[in-house]
């Protein structure tokens, strides 16, 4: 196979150049010119949120007629925004703790270890991720009325570790695939016993998974609207709940200023994610 | 004793030490697995199977009522149909504008196509509702766009672009489109670009190589973006209870009222037990055609 293709791709490349010069790529341009339409599509909505953050007018417009902060200080001085914001995070950084340690520990038996029912279970522990969140919610809804957990801060906090974890599990358990178990062999034959191995071995390796599900599971809890919906209640209202509700009455403006900080928190993310990713690869 | 029968002896102990040794550490498995298990089946697993029970159960005898008011009733019967058409929309809206864009992006360098891909996943990491505001805010009667529109002179009043099914399929496309272009890309990325060169060598034009040699080997991206669009706009609540008319009624909205307006737990249950298998065959079918790792965190 190999010595066949050799030539080929040598006479291909050959011939390649040749036929690009005397005609202009019109296939090319057009597929060029859809494409970043395309992508203007995709950025332009949320590029231009920013900029009407910051208008002096009453009402939404664009280019904003003058720049005030006053979207900002709407946002800052009243306590229904700020405390939904601050119950947001709180959830989400419990979320993200607890579904992470319980991530990476079941990643670890999923690769490594093998039992009975290990197919069932990798399912079970996915399917959140596809399951409609409505159905989730109400599921959740159901049991949670019973067992007095409706508008508690522990009900959502597991609520949410629920549809958090797939997303720690999936990225733990790639990394680890990808890693060669025969270094946590060498580090016990050199007399490491299991948490040792795990320690100094095992977790360094796996940190850029674990980082990334740590993110991931973070967003999934403090972008999660459904859920909320029906076990917050009013007194545990959540930041989407809250911006759920601005959008369903009128367009409430503050919106613009809420929706600027999280899409400057969602570039940052995912510039430290990236950051991550390129520093474990070594490049 | 022979020498035989004492090596054959330690042999046995050994082996049943390794095999104690090997059970301890696959229990060692299964209990660092444990905790993550009961949390999803107490919270998960137990919740959906109470929530099929309560729908064909009233708490003394079985019935099928709520699946026959599903059917039997015009108004349930239009609200699956628009479920469906609006997913078979959005699905094919992210084929039209999602398949050239990844093609685009693979016959880029490498090191340019990951600087574009920032303009999909940037997107891909904002917050739903963000997004949805956003088009609120071009799309509505005293939106950006309307207002341009007059400006210019190319419309007398403005156009209705929202609370209608034209919002919801702008608003939803965009949510989901990265979930095409990503997988698509991956695959497309992966595709040895010898056996064009080589189709073009044998005599195909581009068009022709393209048809016949790239679009066969990049379907299953394609499919698994597809089939992953369509689940995920299926079970949309969001962008259609924003941005949608109140008669484009999706069936996750009809959920959310039944129980939070009428109160009517059984039949919301019976809606989203049928939404659930409708979920679930179009998983199997992904799972079995893609495999269930490729779905989430890889690829890109």
């Amino acid at each position: 196979m190999a010595e066949t293709a050799a030539p080929l791709q040598r006479a291909a490349v050959a011939t390649q150049p040749a036929r690009r010069r005397w005609s202009i790529p019109w296939s090319r341009v057009i597929l060029g010119l859809f494409s970043a339409l395309v992508l203007l599509y995709l950025v332009a909505p949320v590029a231009i949120v920013i900029p009407m953050s910051f208008s002096a007018a009453k009402y939404l417009s664009f280019p904003p007629p003058g720049l005030s902060l006053q979207w900002y200080q709407n946002f800052f001085a009243r306590a229904d925004w700020t405390s939904a914001t601050i119950q947001s995070i709180r959830v989400a950084f419990t979320v993200m703790i607890l579904a992470t340690v319980l991530g990476v520990a079941a990643s670890l038996a999923l690769v490594r270890g093998s039992f009975p029912g290990k197919d069932i279970v990798n399912l079970i522990i996915v399917s959140p991720l596809v399951v409609p969140a409505i159905i989730v919610a109400i599921a959740i809804y159901g049991i949670y009325v019973r067992l007095y957990l409706v508008q508690t801060f522990w009900g959502l906090v597991l609520a949410h570790t629920v549809l958090a974890v797939p997303y720690v599990v999936v990225n733990v358990s790639a990394t680890l695939r990808g890693f060669d178990i025969r270094l946590e062999q060498a580090a016990q034959s050199l007399g490491a016993n299991a948490w040792q191995t795990f320690r100094y071995v095992t977790l360094p390796m796996i940190s850029p998974g674990i980082f990334a599900g740590a993110v991931f599971a973070f967003i999934a809890s403090f972008d999660e609207l459904i859920v909320a919906l029906f076990i917050a209640g009013a007194r545990g209202r959540t930041l989407p709940m809250r911006m759920f509700e601005g959008l369903r009455m009128e367009i409430d403006p503050t919106i613009a200023a809420v929706s600027s900080m999280l899409i400057t928190f969602s570039v940052l993310v995912l510039a430290s994610a990236e950051f991550a990713r390129r520093r474990s690869r070594g490049d | 004793m022979t020498t035989g029968e004492v090596l054959a002896g330690r042999a046995y102990r050994e082996s049943t030490t390794s095999r104690r040794l090997e059970f301890r550490r696959q229990l060692g498995y299964f209990l660092l697995l444990l905790p993550t298990l009961l949390l999803l089946l107490v919270l998960f697993v137990y919740p959906i199977v109470r929530l099929i029970v309560t729908s064909v159960y009233d708490g003394n005898h079985f019935t099928l009522e709520h699946y026959r008011r599903i059917v039997e009733v015009d108004l349930y019967l239009r609200v699956l149909q628009t479920t469906f058409t609006i997913a078979l929309q959005v699905t094919l809206l992210c084929l039209i504008l999602g398949y050239p864009l990844a093609y685009f992006l693979a016959t880029l360098r490498a090191r340019t196509a990951r600087l574009l891909m920032i303009l999909v996943l940037i997107p891909f990491w904002t917050s739903i509702l963000v997004r949805t505001y956003a088009w609120m805010v071009l799309l509505q009667r005293q939106g950006v766009f309307n207002r341009w529109l007059l400006e210019l002179g190319l419309i007398d009043e403005p156009l209705r672009m929202m609370y209608n099914r034209i919002g919801v399929l702008v608003g939803m496309t965009h949510v989901l489109l990265p979930f095409m272009v990503l997988p698509a890309y991956a695959v497309m990325r992966g595709i040895d670009r010898n056996l064009l060169r080589a189709a073009y060598n044998l005599g195909a034009s581009p068009f022709q190589a393209f048809l016949m040699v790239f679009l066969p080997l990049s379907l299953p991206g394609v499919a698994a973006g597809s089939l992953l669009v369509f689940i995920l706009a299926l079970g949309f609540f969001i962008t259609p209870a924003l941005m949608g008319g109140r008669t484009d009624m999706m069936i996750a909205q009809l959920i959310e009222t039944q129980i939070r307006t009428q109160l009517n737990f059984p039949f919301a249950a019976a809606l989203a037990a049928v939404l659930l298998v409708i979920t679930l065959v179009i998983f199997a079918i992904y799972n079995r055609l893609l495999g269930l790792d490729k779905m989430f965190g890889g690829g890109y």
